[in-house]
């Protein structure tokens, strides 16, 4: 008995067999993985999930991938660390950071295109590709050398060097595209409409965004099988954002906990804040970003596919989304680094600033259970804060200059104490 | 002439078109025309109070119609029209 039902529309329900499809062919709405919930609640228990894969595919029971997985790639069961330092800065008791910028490639999207990449290979497609603002090309890249696939990776071409290099260096087909995210998405729609393809964000992207929700399932089993009261969740296209709220619920509809009311709350950058604009005006629907202005870019996406199902989700679910401007973000990385020893990309930055915002605000109780998603790694985004962090001192080879500069630097505290 | 490309899903509308040529003038213009000879392609493309569906995006030269007045954007002679399905990215 497969534990996968099809592939469902969320508008009309309209069902459709499990292939490499993505939109409902009556009504376009988007396809999502229908699971059997009845059979998955009698196969799945704590302890086997306690005894699986240190992974992701510890929770393979609730994944859409029949057989085929690879356990050598430690995709996921990221740490999920507790923040006692940057909670009191912030005025938070129980604060935690689910870290998950120490996957293969330095982000979260490592878990979703290990589900993609085992669907495509299940499906019999040869050439994996995807349309990326920067994280994704290289988990796709990463992940078709393992998989034997060729790889094409779309990527605007203003985005930061090191998410370039990282995708290049696994030998991707790297494709620089002069535009806007949005642009490029919908340049990889038209050519998944022509090539034989997975396109792990288009034509499987049933599958792919499913393997988000283990970010969700990992933050219960870390807390003790118990779900946390508050989430705050970075929000580019909501696929990410939408299915963390999904795993919760899932957690409880298979009976690995009784019970759960998590707050999902969501992130943006001021530049680049379609659905937070949304929210903050009471509306059902964004209004699509034409050109994005922000510093992370991997947030940099206008015309946002779950937008929508975003704010609905924050709605039912009592959260906030919010927005916070590139100063903001700086400093959210900043802090981050600066209270719990983590450096986090741009996009987590906007994450952790708007984590300060909501606490400020009282959005979030101080007393709440708050776990906040750090999806990439700092290293990727260095350009994020050029000019905001420097050397200290720079020294001559010798005890003496050391002495003088250290004497120097503490005069300068001093002075400017008594300011 | 302008050229619509047409997204797999509605190619059985179209007796498996790729791409048609239209003469247009304006989206809306376009796509009465596509619907004449090809009755069903408005209600896919249009949601029930006949603005284009927060499901499909309708793009000309490759920008997005909700930026150029919707279906009132205007479609120049040798353009190329896209309806993409808006169920994809990030």
């Amino acid at each position: 008995m497969s534990k996968v039902l099809g592939l469902k529309c969320k508008e009309c329900g309209e069902v459709y067999a499990t292939n490499g499809i993505h939109v409902c062919e009556l009504c376009f709405g988007p396809l999502e993985v229908a699971l059997d919930y009845d059979h998955i609640r009698s196969v799945i228990s704590r302890e086997k999930i306690e005894n699986g894969p240190i992974s992701l595919w510890r929770y393979v029971d609730l994944l859409p991938v029949e057989s085929g997985w690879d356990s050598d790639v430690r995709v996921g069961f990221t740490p999920l660390q507790y923040a006692p330092r940057l909670g009191a800065a912030i005025g938070l008791k129980n604060l935690y950071v689910k870290n998950d910028s120490v996957n293969p490639t330095y982000s979260f999207k490592d878990r979703p295109v290990a589900i993609a990449v085992t669907k495509a290979r299940e499906l019999g497609y040869t050439v994996f590709a995807c349309a990326s603002t920067g994280n994704l090309a290289s988990a796709v890249a990463a992940a078709g050398v393992k998989a034997e696939m060729e790889t094409y990776v779309f990527l605007p071409s203003d985005v930061e060097a090191g998410k370039i290099t990282n995708a290049a260096v696994y030998g991707a087909n790297l494709i620089a595209v002069n535009g806007t995210y949005d642009q490029l998405n919908r340049l990889c729609s038209e050519i998944a409409d022509e090539e034989e393809w997975a396109f792990c964000n288009i034509n499987v992207r049933p599958y792919y965004a499913e393997g988000s929700k283990t970010l969700a399932f990992e933050t219960v089993e870390q807390l003790g099988w118990r779900a946390p009261d508050h989430v705050v969740v970075p929000i580019a296209s909501g696929a990410l954002y939408t299915k963390i709220a999904q795993g919760f619920e899932e957690m409880v509809t298979v009976g690995l906990i009784d019970g759960q009311s998590v707050r999902v709350s969501g992130a943006q950058a001021a530049g680049c804040g379609p659905v937070a604009a949304a929210f903050a005006a009471g509306e059902d629907a964004f209004e699509p970003v034409r050109q994005p202005e922000t510093v992370a870019k991997s947030l940099a996406i206008g015309n946002p596919a779950d937008g929508n199902y975003s704010l609905e989700v924050a709605r039912r679910t009592g959260g906030v989304i919010e927005s916070v401007t590139d100063a903001e973000t700086v400093e959210g990385i900043k802090l981050l680094a600066a209270t719990e020893g983590i450096f986090t990309e741009a996009a987590g930055g906007v994450t952790i600033a708007t984590l300060r915002k909501l606490a400020a605000n009282g959005a979030i109780g101080e007393d709440e259970v708050t776990v906040a998603y750090v999806t990439g790694n700092g290293l990727k985004t260095q350009e994020a804060v050029d000019g905001h962090v420097s050397v200290t001192m720079t020294i001559q080879p010798t005890i003496g200059s050391f002495e003088d500069a250290l004497e120097d630097k503490q005069e300068a505290v001093l002075a400017q104490a008594a300011r | 002439m302008a050229t619509v490309r047409i997204p797999s899903q509605l190619r059985n509308l179209v007796d498996g078109e790729r791409k048609l040529r239209v003469t247009g003038g304006t989206i809306r213009a376009i796509l009465d025309e596509i619907d004449a000879k090809h009755p069903g392609i408005k209600n896919r493309v249009l949601d029930e109070k006949g603005e284009p569906s927060a499901f499909v995006g309708v793009y000309v030269g490759g920008e997005d119609i909700r930026f150029l007045g919707g279906l009132d954007a205007e479609v120049p002679a040798d353009a190329e029209v896209s309806i993409v399905p808006a169920a994809a990215g990030g």
